[in-house]
């Protein structure tokens, strides 16, 4: 596909790098769809991601094993239910899952493995991988694919990313991930951390990138991941995923295929399924807009954009800010109550200085950022 | 007046904090720290704050606990350690205050079932988790008023105030917090989150309890209970606060907490630790209170209940 290029894929500096591409609609996807997926959707979605070649795909609530809860919403199945209606009809692909030690459980994990999942990111706050060490240990007895994953990352600089991804393969994690989870992240922040780990980490440990694309860059980031020792790339399929969603796959694997990166799957089929599976499933257009472009510019946790919104129409002070507020009180991931409390007491403050004619009736633009 | 001496056993943040907790007791007296390790900073505190101390473990205070008339003790060390601690304990009539997720004893929420432990002489309490002092009082407000089918609680917690105990246990601290929600709390089914977060400067610990009762919630009267426990809560801890709600959204009542503490040897940041502390005091006062009047005499006992 690449015959009019008058540079070879061949010739172009990344040529011949391999990487493995782990598709996310089934799991960051849930959270665009406020998991609301039926286990139909899943097992179609899935079974073409796996037609076209996608080795790795995601399947749980979007917060992961244990996510069903008036925190993070409850989906419309188990976990349990999802991953082995999936995995039971995978030919190639395995099915990961998502685990947050202090949402989900090792009970959790052991359930999903009986259900068929074979691989698991372990997630933490990108200082806090030291809450891991029994999930870690766990999904390594249980003979899966283990990776640490963490979060937030450009909440640490490249040195503590380094210690952190090292204490993940102390545990035994077999890939370390840098997570974007803010969509904050500039090509040269990604490459610094990753670099970074490359350092200190075994040889033979991988290490992945997880982008999402608030500030447009879930590409450009993926790219200089790879150029930096990135193996694994996380991405979903048209960006179903939280914010203004994940890396798109099909862009990335068409991106890859120009550079001569070996992906292995089937960029006519990927984009066929963006257009005819993945687009029609979405509530909204899973895109940069205001609010989602706030996510990455304020670096907050990009699942919080519905949560904001919906206290936004519950006590009438504009998503944006509470975005910007709870990136100010670097409130993470998982701390989505903090949404409402932060709206509420936000509404408080501007009820009593419209009172004292402090706040004109309309809500003043904020400056700040986290 | 006379107060009821004290052991505390486990000579880091925790043990320090009870230190000053229990010196402004006015029916407690700490007279003992166990340590195991001789050079450890917080046998030095204990020392210097005028204790006994030990660094060999318990076994290092049973020959004193006769002599120096040692009745009730705290247990800040390990689940795993807790057990035989408090059967070396127990066996010489030594009530157990158990600050670990051992949970030998029955579940002990202060204003939700103390008294009634008190009445039943047991010799061992577990006080449960930092979280589960935290919520469980707002979730037992609400099903005392109304069935609650199921309460879910989120624990913020500064990354600063979590020890590598906790860290490298983290399973356990949902499961025993999920577990004392239904039990102690007495919803139908409990679940529980915890968040630890790193920022600087560290954030106050935060609890958000959400609570879905039988039927639409009966507002004035759930609002008037809990209103009523925080009352009751912050009469052992000053710092704890109503920062929003109880908010009613159908069936769901929300409930966002904070929990301050009182900067006694923990910043105050860590509220987690210091309602621990607070609790587990609190506990041992309503004891030693009726042990002075002389409405209950401790026993040795083979094993706790």
């Amino acid at each position: 596909m690449t015959d009019f290029d008058p540079i070879s894929p061949s010739a172009r500096p990344l040529a011949g790098k391999e990487i493995i591409l782990h598709d996310m609609c089934l799991r960051d996807g849930m959270h665009a769809k406020r998991e609301q997926i039926t286990i139909a959707q899943m097992v179609t979605l899935a079974t073409a991601l796996d037609d076209a070649g996608v080795p790795y795909l995601q399947v749980t609530h979007g917060a992961g094993l244990g996510g069903n809860s008036l925190q993070h919403g409850f989906a419309l199945a188990s976990n349990e239910e999802y991953i082995s209606a999936v995995a039971s009809r995978m030919k190639r692909a395995k099915v990961s899952v998502l685990l947050l030690p202090g949402l989900g459980t090792m009970k959790d994990l052991h359930a999903a493995f009986d259900a068929g999942a074979r691989s698991v990111h372990v997630a933490t706050h990108c200082t806090e991988a030291d809450t891991a060490p029994q999930h870690i240990a766990y999904a390594r007895k249980l003979g899966m694919d283990t990776t640490g994953f963490l979060m937030m990352a450009h909440l640490n600089d490249p040195k503590g990313i380094a210690e952190q991804g090292k204490t993940f393969e102390d545990y035994g994690a077999h890939t370390v991930y840098v997570t974007d989870s803010a969509g904050y992240m500039l090509p040269e922040d990604v490459k610094a951390r990753i670099g970074a780990l490359r350092e200190v980490l075994k040889p033979e440990t991988e290490i992945g990138f997880h982008g999402h694309h608030n500030m447009g860059m879930g590409i450009a980031n993926s790219l200089v991941a790879i150029e930096a020792g990135a193996t694994r790339i996380d991405a979903s399929v048209a960006g179903l995923g939280a914010g203004a969603g994940n890396t798109p796959l099909e862009v990335l694997a068409a991106v890859c295929d120009r550079m001569g990166i070996k992906t292995g799957v089937d960029l006519f089929k990927l984009m066929d399924i963006a257009e005819e599976i993945v687009t029609p499933m979405m509530d909204h257009m899973v895109r940069v807009d205001r609010d989602s472009l706030t996510l990455g510019y304020a670096g907050v946790y990009s699942t919080f954009l519905l949560h904001a919104k919906h206290a936004a129409r519950e006590f009438g002070v504009p998503a944006r800010d509470i975005l910007v507020e709870l990136g100010r009180k670097k409130m993470i991931g998982g701390q989505e109550d903090m949404i409402q409390d932060t709206a509420m007491t936000m509404a408080k403050a501007r009820a009593e200085a419209k009172e004292s004619g402090l706040l004109p009736a309309s809500s003043q633009p904020e400056r700040q950022v986290g | 007046m006379t107060k009821i001496k004290c052991a505390l056993i486990g000579s880091g943040n925790i043990g320090t904090d009870l230190i000053h907790k229990i010196k402004r007791s006015p029916v407690l007296d700490p007279v003992w720290m166990v340590g195991i390790d001789p050079n450890s900073e917080g046998l030095a505190r204990a020392r210097d704050m005028g204790l006994k101390t030990t660094a060999e473990g318990v076994d290092g205070l049973l020959p004193h606990v006769d002599a120096d008339g040692i009745q009730i003790a705290f247990d800040a060390t390990s689940a795993y350690v807790h057990a035989e601690n408090s059967a070396k304990l127990n066996a010489l009539g030594v009530l157990m205050i158990d600050l670990t997720p051992a949970a030998i004893g029955p579940l002990c929420v202060p204003p939700v079932n103390l008294r009634k432990y008190a009445d039943e002489r047991v010799m061992n309490v577990n006080m449960i988790s930092c979280a589960g002092q935290a919520t469980i009082p707002i979730v037992h407000a609400v099903s005392q008023v109304q069935p609650v089918r199921y309460a879910e609680i989120i624990a913020s917690l500064a990354s600063k105030s979590i020890g590598p105990g906790t860290r490298a246990n983290l399973d356990e601290f949902t499961y025993t917090t999920s577990n004392a929600i239904e039990v102690v709390g007495g919803a139908k089914k409990g679940k529980a989150l915890a968040i630890i977060n790193p920022a600087e400067p560290p954030m106050i610990m935060r609890n958000t309890i959400y609570c879905l009762t039988e039927g639409e919630p009966d507002r004035d009267t759930i609002t008037d209970s809990i209103l009523g426990m925080i009352g009751e809560v912050q009469k052992y801890v000053p710092g704890y606060r109503l920062v929003n709600g109880p908010a009613f959204e159908g069936d769901k009542v929300a409930v966002f907490m904070e929990v301050a503490g009182l900067g006694d040897y923990l910043p105050t940041y860590a509220g987690n630790l210091d309602i621990m502390t607070a609790a587990a005091t609190r506990t041992a006062e309503l004891f030693a209170e009726e042990i002075l009047a002389g409405t209950l005499t401790l026993s040795a006992t083979e094993a706790a209940q």
